[in-house]
């Protein structure tokens, strides 16, 4: 069936939402996965006070959105999916291409502008990207890049694969056109897509509040097109994981798309060059309380697999290999400036290059 | 060699495209159950069934963009916008995700999707649908550009694009859907990049192409009729790449050059001639490199004043006669 979707109820008002969540309670990760996620944020997060410094020295140029806060999202959920699945995000990228098992060599060499980087110097931070990772970036204007989403699902329900899209936006891609036609489409046919809106609150330096006619944001996602959809704690690796794991399932049984309303938090500014008046520290801290490589340890000193001295241990195994990752890129060449003639077409031509 | 119409040269190689390639799909509003809204797509749906001619709800941006993400995974879909006045709603991912993904992930991704449908002025359809958008398009680095002005052209050019590995605008035009012309039975493809001269001649070279050339071929009979001007039509089939050397070689032999379009003059394509014309063989010409162009304002609706705004024959005839100095 290729339109619509009958006798499947919208989920924020149904039956069906209940059986998802019902599902996602029963997953129950063993503690060495739980070590890998707390592994990955920590890592994450190392990552991204890097880069800030690498920002501050002027190694980084352009926008550079960090990640630092949202780690349980990106790590949580892409834990839940399987490699042969398409992941496609926004800026905000970094997270999701480590957790993705991006190496972070070519993700620093990226973000320098150097020829090893993982686009080759030609995207930068926004444009992460990496086809044998079936990472379909990195997309820099606010939710152009959920109509693509949509070209991926359409691709696997044409070619009969058993894939999902994992898809993440901002709060702020909400407000677009392209999102809208989007969720039209994946609902119209349905499509085998997590649309998984990280909302931080903030489109940029404008508040939810300020930005929504509606602020209650799972009223204008799926309902509205007939894709069911569930609200995850986003500062909770192990929520994360277990709502994307249910609804990778409920999506690869063919019933079309889900939507996951995912609540969390960025520390740091929107970009680097963020002044952040248009929030308190006093909020910032408030959210920091709940921190989800905080929360994280907590679970898993309560299992007994976690002390002081491993957490030592991984901060300083990590802090050592992003080091190392930084350097290498640091003293990587720049591209050759011939290379500006390619990766534009399959047969380059250009009327201007002699 | 049967005679066809050029809807239905672009039919058949959709269709042949399709029989041969599992990952060839049309998608676009109208283009399924209704046939069609200029009939092009007429009996697809019958024979390929609606996985692969799809009708998409009046959604440029959402499928344009379903398009674009299909490409990435090696799909090869054909997005029929009813208009490209259309497309401009869908501007954004046409001229950043469309051309620029290949770019931006350092290579990994090819984007192998063609969007075609009519462009020009059409029949009286006022300012906001009867967009050219030969120049706005051909202005983007990593899209190709291609527009037919003949059944034959169209057929091949069409399973060109189709199997060309990145994005193709492949312009057509409503009044030519109807255009006859003889088309082979068996299988051809046309080379992107390579012009085609369309009436040779001695006196003058007109470069057009798409509906335009129609245009052009009927002012150089007129002339020719009238006053024995004997003039050269060349079409040059795709703007971006556009087949400077043939250009090049044609003002060689008659020293002057009149360029036709319905877009408008201001950074147009004719523009874009006349400066490699002067840049490359500017002393091979006896004159300046003439520009007729849509006149620079929005379409208008009433018919006497649209007449007067896009090129006609009489305006092209009489803008070569200038151009050659012609004393008649």
């Amino acid at each position: 069936m290729l339109y619509g979707c009958p006798g499947l109820k919208p989920l924020y008002m149904g039956e069906n939402v209940k059986t998802l969540v019902e599902a996602a309670q029963k997953i129950e990760p063993s503690t060495a996965q739980m070590m890998d996620w707390y592994r990955q944020m920590v890592l994450i997060r190392q990552f991204e006070l890097r880069s800030a410094q690498s920002y501050q020295q002027q190694k980084i140029g352009g926008f550079c959105h960090l990640y630092v806060g949202q780690e349980a999202v990106a790590v949580g959920s892409l834990a839940a999916v399987r490699p042969s699945d398409y992941v496609i995000t926004a800026y905000r990228d970094h997270g999701h291409a480590i957790a993705r098992g991006m190496d972070m060599h070519p993700l620093f060499a990226e973000l320098y502008g150097k020829k090893t980087g993982c686009s080759h110097g030609k995207g930068g931070s926004m444009h992460f990207f990496d086809a044998s990772k079936n990472f379909f970036g990195g997309h820099a204007i606010v939710a152009a890049h959920i109509p693509l989403a949509v070209g991926l699902g359409w691709a696997v329900k044409y070619r009969k694969e058993d894939r999902v899209v994992l898809c993440y936006f901002g709060d702020g891609a909400m407000n677009q056109g392209s999102f809208h036609e989007a969720l039209n489409l994946a609902g119209l046919f349905k499509l085998p897509i997590i649309f998984l809106v990280e909302d931080n609150g903030y489109g940029m330096g404008t508040h939810v509040h300020r930005a929504s006619a509606v602020t209650d944001l799972k009223l204008r996602t799926g309902d509205a097109y007939g894709i069911p959809g569930k609200d995850v704690d986003g500062m909770d690796c192990l929520a994360m994981y277990r709502m994307t794991l249910s609804a990778a399932e409920y999506c690869r049984k063919g019933n079309g798309s889900i939507f996951l309303q995912v609540k969390t938090y960025r520390y740091r500014g929107h970009s680097m060059s963020d002044p952040q008046k248009y929030r308190t520290r006093e909020e910032v801290a408030q959210f920091q309380e709940h921190d989800p490589i905080g929360r994280l340890e907590k679970v898993l000193r309560d299992a007994g697999v976690l002390d002081d001295q491993k957490i030592q241990a991984v901060n300083d195994e990590v802090h050592k290999l992003v080091e190392e990752a930084h350097l290498r890129a640091d003293a990587d060449p720049y591209p050759e400036l011939d290379d500006v003639w390619t990766d534009i077409y399959s047969n380059p031509f250009d009327p201007y290059k002699l | 060699m049967p005679v066809i119409q050029l809807r239905e040269a672009l039919n058949q190689a959709m269709c042949e495209e399709m029989q041969r390639d599992p990952d060839v799909f049309l998608i676009g509003e109208e283009v399924a159950e209704y046939d069609g809204a200029y009939k092009v797509s007429q009996g697809m749906l019958a024979k390929f069934g609606p996985m692969r001619v799809v009708d998409a709800p009046i959604s440029e941006c959402g499928f344009a963009g379903l398009g674009i993400g299909a490409a990435m995974v090696g799909m090869r879909p054909i997005v029929e916008f009813m208009t490209f006045s259309f497309s401009l709603v869908a501007f954004d991912q046409m001229v950043n995700n469309a051309p620029k993904v290949r770019h931006m992930s350092g290579g990994q991704f090819k984007i192998p999707i063609v969007f075609r449908g009519i462009s020009g002025p059409g029949q009286q359809l006022a300012a906001t649908h009867s967009w050219t958008v030969d120049a706005l398009y051909t202005h983007v680095p990593g899209l190709k550009v291609v527009i037919p002005s003949t059944p034959y052209d169209a057929k091949g050019l069409l399973k060109t694009a189709i199997r060309d590995d990145d994005p193709v605008i492949f312009l057509e035009n409503e009044a030519m859907y109807g255009v006859r012309g003889e088309v082979p039975e068996e299988e051809y493809t046309i080379p992107f990049g390579k012009a085609d001269i369309k009436r040779e001649g001695t006196d003058c070279t007109v470069v057009a192409w798409g509906h335009t050339c129609q245009t052009a071929l009927a002012a150089a009979e007129k002339l020719q009729q009238e006053h024995g001007i004997n003039v050269e039509v060349l079409d040059p089939r795709t703007l971006r790449p556009l087949d400077m050397d043939s250009i090049i070689a044609s003002v060689r032999k008659t020293g002057y050059c009149v360029t036709v379009e319905e877009g408008y003059p201001t950074c147009g394509i004719g523009s874009e001639i006349a400066y490699q014309l002067q840049e490359k063989c500017f002393d091979d010409l006896d004159n300046s490199v003439t520009r007729v162009a849509a006149l620079d304002v929005p379409m208008p609706y009433s018919k006497p004043l649209l007449n007067h705004v896009v090129p006609g024959v009489d305006r092209v005839a009489e803008e070569i006669k200038k151009t050659i100095y012609f004393q008649g």
